[in-house]
């Protein structure tokens, strides 16, 4: 464990979700619904990163995300690691991969668009382009840029 | 179930675009046919568009199916905040087929997903209008005989029209050549000329538009140069007049060359090119109907073969 890690609470169990970009950690917190656990969680902002120049730092004690939960944080911080901790000892690292479809996490741009119009119905993104970060509206077709949607 | 509705044409395989032509086909030999009798076809125009909501609703009614529906949203419950889901699941309750125009760009998508009965989409908003490409193409077809290795000429309102868009897309199976006639702002968006790289259909780009410009053409599909699509006006001022098909400008062009149009048109075709066989604007309009009708009947499961072999014409 690194240096800067010591400056919150070493985890037992958990994950450690790091590298967030400062401005990003409690979109983070929220997409991945830790307000409402009720495990311990604690959360490192602003910290000293030489990648980031400042970042963030999630602990979450006793919780380990699925593939699908950690891919939605493509759509802020494809930067995020998560380190797996079992017995205090790091014993997988995660990374974001962008999933080939976004349902329920991010907004259409397009106020036009059925989505932001019916209540009660999810968004439905196709991404078109993994580098480039570009996704395709499943109803509306309009191709946005992930950089520039909004979260629900 | 498998969904049979029909929200774009951009999905359909060059097989399933000639199968519904030749179906169209049949229908315009003979449009009068029992088919659908005993069936009941909703339209609902969830926005006023009578010109397509009265094809459908012929289309519906010269197949023997009964016709129920509304035009206008303010006598509905959507005015009343009913979501298009229930409205659409309310609907699917006496209707065996619902054709659908909405204000909202991706509805008729959405109302495919919910509704138990096919959904046919007659314009969502910006996005698709199928049965205006199909009635496009087979306006082509009839009158080129084919629809491979064609010059077609997209002149006018390119960045908006959403008509040029999907006749663009769905042409990609022909082997096309496409000449864009647009001003600067309303310019064919870099998305569809991506797309015809990608795709390797060749094209054109053209800001004037006279007789030289338009000497090869096969098809020349026009449309409306509209003053709201300009964020400069002065720049409207200065092309308003230039996108407008004069009949003197058909002289030199080639003996096959029709002239589409998706209808109402403003000034933007002369009245003096209605009287010149190579106008074709209103049978286009007719075709439609023929269009429509294959349309229905492919989305209600209705083969071309159970066209053929109907002997119940009257
Ligand atoms: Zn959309």
């Amino acid at each position: 464990m690194d240096k800067k890690e010591l400056q919150v609470a070493a985890l037992e169990n958990g994950t450690v979700i790091d590298h967030i970009p400062a401005e990003k950690v409690f979109t983070v917190v929220s997409l991945l619904g830790l307000q409402d656990m009720k495990t311990p969680i604690t959360i490192g902002a602003n910290l000293e990163s030489k990648k980031l120049g400042r970042k963030g730092i999630i602990k979450v004690a006793d919780r380990f995300f699925t593939d699908e939960e950690i891919s939605r944080l493509s759509v802020v911080a494809s930067s995020v690691k998560l380190n797996i901790i079992r017995n205090y000892e790091v014993v997988e690292k995660k990374t974001v991969n962008m999933p080939d479809e976004l349902r329920g996490i991010v907004r259409c741009a397009n106020p036009k668009c059925i989505t932001n119009n019916e209540p009660g119905m999810d968004t439905l993104f196709h991404v078109v382009d993994k580098e480039q970060g570009r996704l395709k509206c499943h109803y509306c077709e309009k191709t946005q840029q992930i950089e520039n949607v909004k979260l629900v | 179930m498998e969904n049979r509705s029909l929200v774009t044409i951009a999905d359909h395989s060059k097989e399933k675009i000639m199968y519904l032509l030749e179906m169209a086909r049949l229908f315009e030999e003979n449009p009068n046919r029992k088919i659908l009798d005993g069936r009941v076809v909703a339209t609902l125009f969830f926005e006023p568009s009578t010109r397509t909501r009265l094809s459908f609703e012929t289309a519906a009614n010269r197949l023997g199916a009964r016709v129920i529906g509304f035009t206008d949203p303010k006598v509905t419950s959507s005015s009343k905040g009913e979501t298009l889901k229930d409205t659409i699941m309310m609907v699917s309750n006496y209707a065996d087929i619902i054709v659908m125009r909405h204000y909202l760009e991706g509805a008729a998508r959405y109302a495919s997903e919910v509704a138990p009965v096919p959904i046919i989409n007659a314009g969502d908003g910006a996005n698709q209008h199928p049965s205006q490409t199909m009635l496009d193409l087979y306006s082509i077809y009839k009158t080129q005989g084919t629809l491979e290795n064609l010059n077609i000429y997209l002149v006018g309102d390119l960045k908006y029209g959403r008509t040029v868009h999907s006749l663009l897309m769905a042409m990609r199976h022909f082997n096309p050549t496409f000449h864009f006639i647009a001003p600067e702002e309303l310019k064919m968006p870099e998305e569809y000329k991506a797309y015809c790289r990608a795709q390797g259909i060749r094209y054109e780009e053209h800001t004037e538009f006279d007789e030289h410009v338009i000497a090869e053409a096969d098809i020349l599909y026009m449309t409306r140069v509209q003053r709201e699509r300009f964020t400069d006006l002065m720049e409207y001022e200065r092309v308003k007049d230039v996108y407008i098909l004069k009949n003197s400008m058909l002289e030199g062009t080639r003996p096959n060359l029709r002239i589409l149009h998706p209808l109402p048109r403003v000034n933007e075709i002369a009245y003096d090119v209605d009287n010149n066989e190579k106008a074709y604007y209103f049978q286009q309009a007719h075709n439609g109907l023929f269009a429509r009708q294959a349309l229905i009947c492919d989305c209600l499961g209705i083969t071309i073969d159970e066209v053929r072999e109907d002997k119940l014409m009257c």
